[in-house]
């Protein structure tokens, strides 16, 4: 019988210690199965995040920096520019991304830096006890916005997605989910499809992935997955968006 | 080996790329613009990597990134730029990366101005950003030295995988002198960096990282930080002497004040006063031992410790010296420097 499924040689055989119902596994482990099935895992040099994440080089198996919190694309961009030939991606949750990080963040795609980006977006923050993120959707409670987010207080959930595409160093963006599995089989496929465009030597290409935090939204990891469908979803609509 | 007339920020640019610095990324700032500038062109030139970057902090992060990628990496900037870069040569020395880092110093605090200062002395050899490190300080007092110390920082940065810092001021950016310009390119002493980030092929992952969330892990981790820095004090101490030998006042001034300090003490010796200089020349490690030699066999009347600020590294002296010889001290910051004469007068009055 052929095998046809087995565990990346990109992620190591371990328990990881996110919350039950989290989708960082999830992301990681998709991430290894692309570079795996590319060929790639000699080549690639990843970027780990500050947050939850931040110990993603415990579980993938190759090169990988730590980065200060916000700073991944800073660092990334110097990787590829001295090592142009090896396969260079960060991994930034919503504060890292979208706040700490906006301006590494922007400046980064507005060069034009051939790299990938996987931004994994939880609208909140997990590893520091679940603050307000930059992506906290309105009305949504976090310990530092207990009555609900209020645009008069606290602004807006940020769309950098949708503004990171306008600019022309940007190549590709596309919103996935991991709320089911048909939508972490397009997770992957926009994965596979940065990675691609790097190789080729595209440019700048992100991944936006609405990510499960069941701990931090006070749900069952089932309702977390729903909450990303019927809610989460509405405001950060899923697709293609350059 | 030819000679040219050039700045102390061009000498330094210069420097860094015959020292086989491959990669600078820095952010506009006064009075450091002439090396950003000449970077620009002379290092894409020679096959290397210019980032003009959104901000000091990037960066400061885009040598992370380079030196963990295992080329020789270096920023520049100036007093408040360099405050900014706090978070990433914490990092840096974290992750235990080679990196050279220059501070042409301005006065501050705050936006301060553009005049030449030496006041972020204790930023520089303390550490600056976050937790117990050092990083590697040197101090040139001549466009010259300029040059010269880019190829010792770049060095000492790889051997002791390191951050190393030039630490010199608005004056010695700015100005210029005949600088005797080495070829050395092709001479640079190869340090294998078999812990740097390529792509695991043939390996096992290597990894860059400065998080120890286990129980024990950072506190054996800064042990060995500690080590590493007591080796660099006993070994890497550097400095200049002028007539200590029979000296009653020692002078102590580093970088441009250390030039001013030394017109002193020649005229004071012309005059019959017997004083000499001690120019620091790395500031972390602080050149101990020559100072506590001092103290014992010669027993001078006093040392007098100048600076473009209003007291940092003289704390260096009164420490080594634990109170075993007289310290005073002369000193201005905000645009103002201790003139020739206001040295030789407070001399004159010890």
């Amino acid at each position: 019988m052929e095998k046809i499924y087995s565990h990346p040689k990109s992620l190591r055989n371990l328990s990881t210690h996110y919350c039950p119902g989290c989708g960082h596994g999830i992301a990681h482990r998709l991430i290894a199965e692309v570079v795996d099935e590319l060929g790639i895992r000699e080549k690639v040099i990843a970027i780990a995040p500050v947050g939850c994440a931040v110990i993603a080089y415990d579980y993938w198996d190759f090169d990988c920096s730590e980065a200060a919190h916000g700073r991944a694309l800073a660092v990334a961009t110097a990787i590829k520019r001295v090592r142009q030939d090896n396969i260079v991606f960060t991994y930034q949750g919503d504060g890292d991304l979208a706040a700490i990080g906006t301006n590494e963040t922007i400046h980064a795609a507005n060069r034009g830096e051939n790299v990938c980006v996987f931004f994994i977006n939880n609208a909140v923050y997990g590893m520091t006890g679940g603050q307000m993120a930059p992506t906290t959707l309105l009305n949504q409670k976090t310990s530092t916005t207990i009555k609900g987010r209020d645009a008069g207080l606290h602004g807006y959930p940020l769309k950098i997605s949708e503004m990171l595409a306008l600019l022309p160093g940007v190549k590709y963006i596309e919103r996935t989910s991991l709320h089911s599995p048909p939508e972490i089989i397009k997770t992957k496929k926009a994965i596979n499809k940065a990675f691609l465009n790097q190789i080729e030597g595209v440019g700048f290409s992100l991944v936006e992935i609405l990510s499960p935090c069941p701990t931090y939204w006070g749900m069952a990891p089932k309702a977390s997955l729903d909450w990303i469908r019927d809610t989460m979803s509405k405001e950060f609509p899923l697709g293609r968006i350059k | 080996m030819k000679k040219v007339l050039i700045s102390g920020n061009e000498a330094i640019a210069e420097g860094a790329i015959q020292a086989g610095c491959t990669f600078y990324a820095g952010y506009p700032i006064t009075p450091q613009n002439e090396l950003i500038a000449y970077m620009s062109s002379h290092l894409q030139d020679k096959g290397g990597v210019f980032i003009q970057a959104e901000s000091e902090i990037a960066a400061i992060n885009m040598v992370y990134g380079a030196s963990a990628a295992g080329v020789r990496a270096m920023t520049s900037s100036s007093s408040p730029g360099i405050s900014l870069k706090q978070e990433g040569i914490s990092y840096i020395a974290g992750a235990e990366l080679p990196a050279v880092i220059v501070n042409i110093m301005r006065a501050g605090p705050g936006l301060g101005n553009i005049w030449p200062a030496q006041s972020d002395y204790f930023q520089a050899t303390r550490g600056g950003g976050n937790g117990d490190y050092h990083c590697i300080v040197l101090a040139p007092a001549s466009v010259q030295e300029s040059f010269d110390f880019m190829r010792v920082a770049f060095d000492l940065a790889d051997k002791y995988r390191n951050p190393a810092m030039i630490l010199g001021d608005g004056m010695l950016g700015q100005m210029m002198e005949p600088v005797k310009i080495s070829n050395t390119r092709n001479k640079i002493s190869k340090i294998k960096k078999s812990w740097a980030l390529t792509g695991c092929k043939g390996r096992k992952p290597n990894i860059i990282k400065s998080f120890y969330m286990r129980e024990g892990d950072l506190e054996r981790f800064n042990l060995t930080l500690q080590k590493k820095y007591n080796q660099i004090q006993e070994k890497e101490q550097r400095f200049e002497g002028l007539f200590l030998d029979d000296a009653e006042v020692i002078l102590v001034a580093y970088g441009s004040m250390a030039r001013i300090a030394k017109s002193a003490v020649k005229f004071l010796r012309s005059k019959g006063k017997k004083s000499g200089l001690i120019r620091p020349i790395t500031l972390w490690p602080f050149p101990k031992d020559i100072f506590k030699r001092l103290a014992i066999s010669h027993k001078p009347l006093a040392f007098l410790v100048i600076e473009m600020s209003y007291g940092q590294m003289v704390e260096d002296v009164r420490l080594v010296l634990e109170g075993k010889a007289r310290v005073e001290f002369l000193g201005r910051s905000g645009g103002g420097i201790p003139t020739e004469d206001e040295i030789i007068k407070k001399v004159m009055r010890l």
